[in-house]
């Protein structure tokens, strides 16, 4: 069962992948969502998780929330955060934000969208059952964007968890869609044999074992395919249809050296040794730290012994030793080299970032570890995992390395604009308090001015609009008009000269309130200039002190923050790094182990074949 | 055990072998690995946060609202290859960036790079873009484009739209 497990998660993390694939294009809202969509096609998942989530922490912390243009962004945000989070390996906290999604008051179709990405993370971590449960929250109609992914999702889950004639009846659902092809054909053929169909099973293999395709992965899929069922007709003792199967497998295939081999082996079943030579000289030749060939090193010399050709058999034995002693050597080095630390080293180098086969080439270095021997181990699951996690570990550790000198940058900028701004702002402080009474003197009288003018307008004051001559005029003719000794002749000509003032009041009325009217818009313009350069005065020295003051305490728990999580990731670096070493070394001692029996074996065999080739030539000499 | 499971047990015995099954680290506690893990993804999730707060600190020290400025490209075509661009402000480089194929297919899928942030003074600014790129049908395409950016109190944030096809066709949107 956990072998089938093992294959369909394999086969998952194969058609999912692990680049981003992100939302479908939309007309875009916000330009620093944008800036993270940049980031995210890019890879760059750490930046834009970042982004993402200093985007949503300010569009949560408005009271308008509705205002803002990432509302328009939102929920896919809010996804995509949690499709980076997987993307970069980080499923528990993925999981909590689509458990929420989920739990929350959402329309159907986000549900669905968010059910299918927690099954998909909790099948990844081998909670099949979990992850059934989840996609029961799945309700039709599935959208068109994840329709075939969901199926062949619930497929695997089903086929996880025994539910064979389930997992076949979906994958013959979604078989002929072009973005399984292949995988599908094949989980089938898991599932029918499963379920004890075996025609069925075997029409489906042979069906994904002749798939025409120019994809190397779809290549790969159908040499497995064929391999297993040459390796199965073998074993049936039909080596007709073994052979036939064995060889489609491609002779540069990830499963050529598997497929030489059991070819061989297959012939020498039939006692056909001078045929199963073929194939096996053929894999003779190849690289020698492929456990395959290095059987094959044995398997050569034993069918030439088959043959009675002793002679070739000793030299062959004799080569297969010294191939052993050599790659026996090699692994030691390279247990010695990842003792050292030179194997931690080499895969964090730059090349490992531009070159996917880094791991394989390592060997090339001086000193570096033969990782040729580490590929098997390097296929598992648990070792990608750890790898990945050393490599973002290390990522870490650099982007830690250059926080703290920002932060003592910025501490000195502030204390340098401290030192500048301090007293200028005082001498400044001083100015501005004499204008800022004066301004408030000013727009005092204007707001007075606003309301007289304003009230006019409904009741007809003509005094309020006399000039100063006007107003001193009948000011001193009322002083004039108070003396006692005034005769009549004189009190008249005071009243004439009073009516004729009051005449001019009365009868420039509209003109002179217009005229008020213009001048005191004329003086809006002025205040509002003014009013203008007192917000932009007092913004400025806002922002002079705001430049330099309130952060302290944030820069001082953010360097102690950062420093404790340099001591835990260096810590967990070593720990990660030594697991890795562990890994390494125990697959490399388990091969060594191998060839040293294999050395053994070579030993007696040479020896018995040295045996032979004797009595053999003692033989053709008794002959007359 | 039937004939059939044993074909089965074979045939997955085969796959296991060549892709790699998860028996490698048995010598390493599954729980170790797990727990590792989880560590690890939570320092994941520390150090996210820390250099969100980072790059708050950093926007508001280095780039106050009142002079802030920043400057986006978008590409409109998803067949247009941006190669290289510059933009100059006031008759000063402020910028210029080489595009690679990951950059490229970033910007053809809807992102949008933030190319320059920076601080200036309030008022008009002269801004100045040139292009150059391949168009949809592998001919060379260059280009350049004026702006008149007015600055005022806010931050000011502009988008440099390319939608090319024969000829590049630079437009300004501001945000």
């Amino acid at each position: 069962m956990q072998r089938y497990r093992s294959l369909a998660l394999c086969a998952l993390w194969l058609f999912c992948g692990q680049v981003w694939a992100g939302p479908e294009a939309k007309p875009l809202h916000d330009l620093f969502y944008g800036e993270a969509l940049y980031l995210a096609y890019q890879n760059r998942h750490f930046d834009a998780i970042t982004r993402l989530d200093i985007e949503l922490g300010q569009f949560y912390a408005q009271d308008q929330a509705d205002l803002d243009p990432l509302v328009f962004h939102q929920n896919e945000a809010e996804f995509n955060v949690g499709d980076l989070e997987i993307s970069y390996r980080m499923h528990q906290r993925a999981g909590r934000a689509l458990k929420a999604i989920i739990e929350g008051k959402v329309p159907q179709s986000v549900r669905n969208l968010a059910a299918f990405r927690l099954a998909r993370i909790l099948f990844r971590k081998g909670q099949a059952v979990n992850a059934l449960h989840v996609m029961d929250l799945i309700k039709d109609p599935v959208a068109e964007a994840i329709r075939i992914e969901n199926t062949f999702l619930k497929a695997q889950i089903y086929l996880a968890t025994g539910r064979f004639k389930d997992s076949s009846r979906l994958l013959q659902t979604i078989q002929h869609e072009e973005k399984v092809r292949g995988y599908a054909d094949y989980n089938l053929a898991i599932a029918l044999a499963q379920d004890g169909q075996r025609e069925q099973a075997v029409k489906q293999l042979t069906k994904v074992g002749g798939l025409r395709s120019g994809k190397p992965y779809m290549l790969a899929l159908r040499d497995k395919a064929n391999l297993a069922l040459g390796h199965q007709y073998e074993r049936k003792g039909m080596a007709g249809k073994a052979k036939a199967f064995l060889d489609r497998v491609r002779l540069d295939g990830p499963f050529s050296n598997t497929a030489l081999l059991k070819a061989g082996w297959m012939y020498m079943a039939l006692q056909q040794y001078d045929r199963a030579l073929v194939p096996w000289t053929l894999l003779h030749k190849r690289q020698t730290s492929n456990a395959n060939v290095q059987e094959a090193l044995l398997a050569v010399p034993y069918a030439y012994g088959k043959l009675k050709l002793y002679g070739k058999a000793a030299a062959l034995y004799g080569h297969a030793m010294n191939v052993f002693g050599n790659e026996v050597q090699r692994l030691d080095d390279s247990i010695d080299s990842i003792r050292q630390g030179k194997f931690l080293k080499a895969i964090l180098r730059e090349e490992a970032k531009v070159d996917k086969f880094w791991m394989l080439n390592l060997s090339k270095l001086p000193d570096a570890p033969q990782t040729r021997y580490l590929l098997d181990l390097m296929a598992s699951h648990d070792f990608q995992e750890s790898l990945k996690n050393y490599h973002d570990l290390a990522e870490l550790q650099r982007r830690l390395k250059t926080y703290l000198p920002d932060l003592a940058v910025y501490e000195e900028m502030i204390e340098i604009r401290k030192h500048y701004y301090t007293p200028v702002l005082a001498k400044i402080a001083i100015q501005f308090r004499n204008l800022d009474t004066r301004i408030k003197l000013r727009v005092g009288q204007r707001d007075r001015l606003k309301k007289r003018i304003a009230s006019m307008l409904i009741n007809r004051r003509p005094a309020f609009l006399a000039t100063a001559f006007e107003h001193n005029a009948l000011e001193s003719l009322a002083q004039l008009a108070r003396r006692r000794n005034l005769d009549a002749r004189t009190a008249h000509r005071i009243a004439r000269l009073k009516g004729i003032v009051h005449w001019r009041l009365e009868s420039e009325y509209d003109e002179r309130l217009t005229r008020a009217y213009i001048n005191f818009h004329e003086l809006e313009v002025v205040i509002a200039a003014l009013k203008k350069q007192y917000n932009a005065f007092v913004r400025t020295r806002q922002m002079a002190t705001q430049s330099y003051e309130g952060y302290t305490i944030p820069i001082r728990q953010l360097r102690t923050r950062i420093q404790q999580s340099q001591r835990i990731v260096d810590q967990l670096m070593a720990r990660q790094g030594k697991l890795l070493q562990i890994m390494a070394i125990a697959e490399l001692e388990r091969r060594r182990k191998k060839l040293e029996k294999y050395q053994i074996k070579a030993r007696f065999a040479l020896a018995e074949s040295y045996d032979r080739a004797n009595k053999a030539k003692a033989l053709r000499l008794q002959k007359p | 055990m039937s004939c059939f499971r044993m074909f089965c047990y074979s045939l997955t015995a085969v796959i296991c072998l060549a892709l790699g099954a998860n028996g490698w680290a048995a010598n390493i506690p599954k729980e170790e690995l797990k727990s590792l893990d989880e560590q690890v993804q939570e320092i994941k999730k520390d150090i996210i946060n820390q250099t969100a707060q980072l790059k708050r600190l950093e926007e508001k020290l280095l780039f106050p609202s009142n002079t802030q400025v920043a400057l986006f490209v978008s590409v409109n075509n998803k067949k247009f290859a941006l190669q290289d661009i510059e933009l100059t402000m006031d008759k000063k480089i402020i910028a210029k960036y080489l595009y690679n194929f990951r950059d490229q297919s970033a910007l053809q899928k809807g992102g949008v790079q933030r190319l320059f942030t920076g601080n200036i003074n309030t008022g008009a600014h002269h801004l100045v873009v040139h292009i150059s790129g391949r168009s949809p049908e592998g001919n060379p395409v260059r280009h350049s484009a004026k702006y008149a950016l007015t600055k005022s109190v806010g931050p000011k944030f502009v988008e440099i739209k390319i939608a090319a096809s024969e000829a590049a066709d630079v437009s300004f949107q501001d945000w």
